[in-house]
């Protein structure tokens, strides 16, 4: 039998080349910088609170809303479903660890290096990042502060961690799988995150190459996004956006993933629909690189461009209706029960299937003329980033966090923690949806006084829902020091698959010897 | 039923308005849940694209999310249920596939009319260009020889709260574009620095002003009044602060109008050897530097650290006037400092170049004339 973790608390966390414990650590950072954009969020809202500058000033708030994007993005989703990755996929297809596990520790390790770069930036001359998560060319370029050097230099960072981290996943479910896990065997989550490390693979070099074009023409007088230079803006946007596009899926697929092992958990019934469920990931996968220019419907692009784009984009809804369709008969005549997982994928699917519906309102290019840009654009992503990607996060770290560490978290604290998430979220992004519709641009530091009413009641939605993320830290570290422990393997009633066989709490090494998949 | 609904609602929004009691009057706001209709074809058929959208929406979603909801109440394992153990049904699964399919296929031909009726830019009555600026608008009347700025008037004292907010507060600009009722305009726009969009809800127009492109949108209303819009791409702090504010008047008020601007504009060719006191140039400088580049520069003239200069003891202020004056029509390559001489007039930058040297604790003394600008515009 293999040997157990260092003793030594700095070899352990820093050398580590086990899954698990790089899984920890991509989960710890990924909240730390969860906190951070959150606190962004917060001043934010604050600001917005009431028309007129109160508390900031404009060149702080534009800060404050890149950074909000970036940090949260980058910095807290992605690396959270890479954290479940390396936990979860060896133990779901019977692998010992990650295929290249050394390059695990330093696909981490690169992260805080990256962030403390790009969070730097905040204190120096200039200020950080002013020219929104989305950094469009010129205002980035040659209106940009002398710190946007320091800024591409972390999405290079943070993109050569995400390739590694693609990399490995890839590596390791082509050829660790137990024997007997064919490919059409293996769990939800598995396959989505397969297909999740193939995007990344193709678009993140992409952006890296957006960054670089960047750096050459802020300080080697090239001219990519210059028109007087023989260049062209919207260049940037087609090159962001073929990014960009594929890059909302690497976010969502892997929750798509999450709801779908909780949901039949819960419903002690099996997934729908497998079968058809992949495809419609694969075929979403697919998608994704071919709509990008759906966020540009008011750049000028020829009427032949904007029809082939909204057309392609309405086609998304099929293969999204597809799974939310099978989530729902997962449901239908099983044995329901409504732990704390299972309630954050519930809402998962109501509040996705929302955010669904206004993406298919965005599609229709005429209407997209009104919408764009405005605050129903920004309430259309929270709630498929927000209710999306982050609630089936919470979701999947209730669900596992009893098979990580032996202990059962406090159910009531869990149940109380959802509906305050829940309520505080619809309290926050409803409102939005209002103030587009009637006007109201997204990064604006100030606002007309007609939109008074609805920002102060988002404004106070979003101070409950960060409230709501200390609960759940609490519940969390109070689980991991003091919950009550547990030994069942199988954990829940209705838990299926391989990492609901090896004892609770997970041992250090799991499947030395390969499972059996009959 | 409706009214009750709509008074109750209305009475939940109240309480959060009395928190604001003092500085804002409620009832002087109109409050909208929903898009504006508008006043254009273009805007009236987004308008109704949204509507079918949201309506086609609501029923999948009363349909499927109802149904969900039966579901988690009818199969709960605390009523004693049973879980039973089907995974897949090819029929379903097809129908599930095909129908939303053919939703979108009926969906696709309303979106692509009304597309086709955003892009119906041909023939013109009159054409507009439209130029985007960081933080203003700028309009010329093409091949009419009238051009101007479109600031915003809301003073910085309402803004920081140290003035009551006026009733248009962010909604209020110097001069307002003004086009005629029944005529067909196109609007041509573009950006001079970084990427504006240039936004008038009611007109259902909206489009990028992107720098070295030039993008095409129209309108056509009968119904004469006042519609606001805003800048909605991100361009930097300012961008809160650039609303558009659109004027439809009937044609002969809007002929009276333009006229009225055309001798405005000879007047002004006509006095710009004018002498100016210093005096006189302080105080039109100190307006124009408020508008223009207190925005970067700050009000007190000490810039902000690393980003944009102060122009407090810097040395081009303390200079030569040709140096100064040259960096205003010239602008600097590479920074955020543009060109200011198509923004200004001749009369704007000897004011404002003058203030600069005059203000702050500067002292240089010296008056710059209009004339001088003009000579250096035209030695160049």
């Amino acid at each position: 039998m293999a040997h157990g973790p260092s003793q030594n608390f700095f070899s352990r966390w820093l050398f580590s080349t086990n899954h698990k414990d790089i899984g920890t650590l991509y989960l710890w950072f990924s909240f730390a910088m969860f906190l951070l954009g959150g606190f962004f969020a917060m001043v934010i809202r604050a600001e917005l609170f009431q028309p007129g500058m109160q508390l900031i000033k404009p060149e702080f708030f534009v800060q404050m809303t890149t950074m909000h994007g970036l940090v949260m993005v980058f910095g807290a989703i992605m690396p959270a479903f890479v954290g479940l990755a390396n936990w979860m996929i060896p133990m779901m297809i019977g692998a010992p660890d990650m295929a290249l596990p050394r390059m695990n520790n330093l696909s981490f390790w690169i992260l805080p290096f990256a962030f403390t770069i790009l969070t730097s930036t905040l204190f120096m001359e200039g200020g950080g990042p002013n020219f929104g998560w989305t950094f469009y060319a010129p205002l980035s370029t040659t209106y940009a502060p002398d710190t946007v050097n320091y800024f591409i230099f972390g999405v290079h960072m943070m993109g050569a961690s995400s390739i590694m981290g693609s990399i490995n996943i890839i590596a390791t479910v082509m050829n660790m799988r137990a024997p007997g896990m064919t490919y059409m065997k293996m769990p939800l989550f598995v396959w989505t995150w397969v297909i999740t490390a193939f995007l990344l693979v193709a678009v993140m070099p992409v952006l890296a190459g957006a960054v670089t074009m960047m750096l050459m023409d802020i300080n080697f007088g090239t001219s990519f996004f210059d028109a007087a230079g023989g260049g062209d803006p919207v260049l940037f946007q087609h090159v962001f956006w073929f990014f960009g596009h594929p890059e909302v899926y690497i976010i969502i697929l892997p929750a798509f993933g999450v709801v779908s092992q909780i949901i039949p958990t819960f419903s002690r019934k099996p997934l729908f629909g497998y079968s058809s469920m992949v495809y419609a990931t694969a075929s979403i996968a697919f998608l994704s690189f071919i709509v990008w220019a759906h966020h540009m419907f008011t750049v000028g692009m020829p009427i032949a461009g904007e029809l082939y784009f909204m057309y392609a984009t309405m086609l998304i809804a099929v293969p999204t209706g597809v799974k939310v369709f099978n989530w729902i008969t997962t449901m239908y005549k099983g044995a329901l029960t409504f732990e704390t997982p299972m309630l954050f994928s519930i809402a998962f699917v109501i509040l996705f299937t929302f955010g669904g519906f206004t993406g298919m309102m965005l599609s229709i290019a005429a209407a997209d003329t009104q919408y764009h840009d405005t605050y129903f654009v920004v309430a259309h992503f929270h709630y498929v980033m927000v209710a999306g990607a982050v609630f089936s996060g919470t979701a999947a770290v209730y669900y596992w966090l009893p098979k990580w560490c032996g202990r059962m978290y406090d159910e009531t604290m869990g149940k109380v923690q959802f509906w305050i998430a829940f309520i505080a979220f619809n309290i926050t992004f409803m409102p939005q949806h209002f103030l587009g519709l009637a006007g109201m641009p997204r990064r604006y530091s100030d606002y007309g006084l007609q939109f008074t009413d609805w920002n102060m009641v988002s404004s106070i939605g979003a101070f409950l829902y960060g409230g709501a993320q200390l609960l759940f830290l609490y519940n969390v570290i109070r689980t991991i020091g003091w919950g009550k422990p547990i030994d069942d393997p199988q954990v829940w009633e209705g838990a299926e698959g391989l990492e609901w066989t090896v004892p609770t709490p997970a041992p250090f090494h799991t499947f030395s010897t390969p499972p059996v998949v009959k | 039923m409706m009214k009750r609904a709509k008074a109750l609602f209305l009475g939940l929004l109240r309480p959060s308005s009395l928190l604001l009691a003092g500085s804002v009057s409620a009832e002087s706001v109109t409050r909208q849940l929903n898009m504006p209709r508008g006043v254009t074809e273009v805007s009236q058929a987004a308008y109704d694209i949204h509507m079918i959208m949201i309506w086609i929406c609501t029923v999948i979603g009363v349909l499927v999310l109802g149904f969900m909801f039966y579901v988690m109440f009818a199969h709960r394992k605390s009523k004693g249920v049973t879980a039973a153990n089907f995974h897949e049904n090819l029929v379903v699964e097809v129908l599930w596939t095909v129908i939303p399919a053919l939703i979108l296929i009926v969906m696709a031909v309303p979106a692509t009319t009304a597309l086709l009726k955003v892009y119906d830019t041909e023939n013109p009555d009159i054409d507009i260009k439209v130029t985007g600026y960081q933080w203003k608008w700028q309009y010329e009347y093409i091949g009419e020889g009238v051009k101007f700025m479109s600031e915003l008037r809301t003073s910085q004292d309402e803004i920081y709260g140290r003035a009551p907010k006026g009733e248009h507060y962010l909604r209020e600009v110097t001069q307002p574009l003004v086009i005629p009722t029944n005529k067909k305009v196109r609007f041509l726009i573009t950006g001079n620095d970084v990427i504006h969009s240039w936004w008038v809800p009611d007109f259902g127009v909206k489009r990028d002003a992107v720098p070295g492109l030039f993008t095409a949108a129209w309108t056509k209303t009968d119904q004469p009044g006042t519609y606001v819009g805003e800048c909605t791409e991100l361009c930097g702090l300012g961008h809160a602060f650039m609303p558009v504010v659109v004027e439809v008047k009937e044609e002969a008020e809007y002929e009276a109008w333009l006229a009225g601007k055309k001798e405005e504009a000879a007047i002004y060719a006509s006095t710009i050897g004018k002498q100016w006191t210093f005096d006189e140039l302080m105080v039109k400088g100190e307006q124009v530097y408020g508008r223009s580049c207190a925005g970067c520069h700050q009000v007190n003239g000490e810039g902000i650290t690393g980003v944009f200069p102060a122009l407090k003891d810097s040395p081009i202020a303390l200079g030569p006037a040709e140096g100064h004056i040259a960096i205003l029509i010239d602008g600097v390559a590479g920074s955020a400092m543009q060109s200011f001489a198509e923004q200004l007039s001749e009369v704007e930058i000897a004011a404002v170049v003058h203030y600069e040297r005059n203000a702050w604790g500067n002292d240089v003394g010296d008056i710059v004339q209009p004339i001088n600008v003009l000579n250096f515009k035209q030695s160049q």
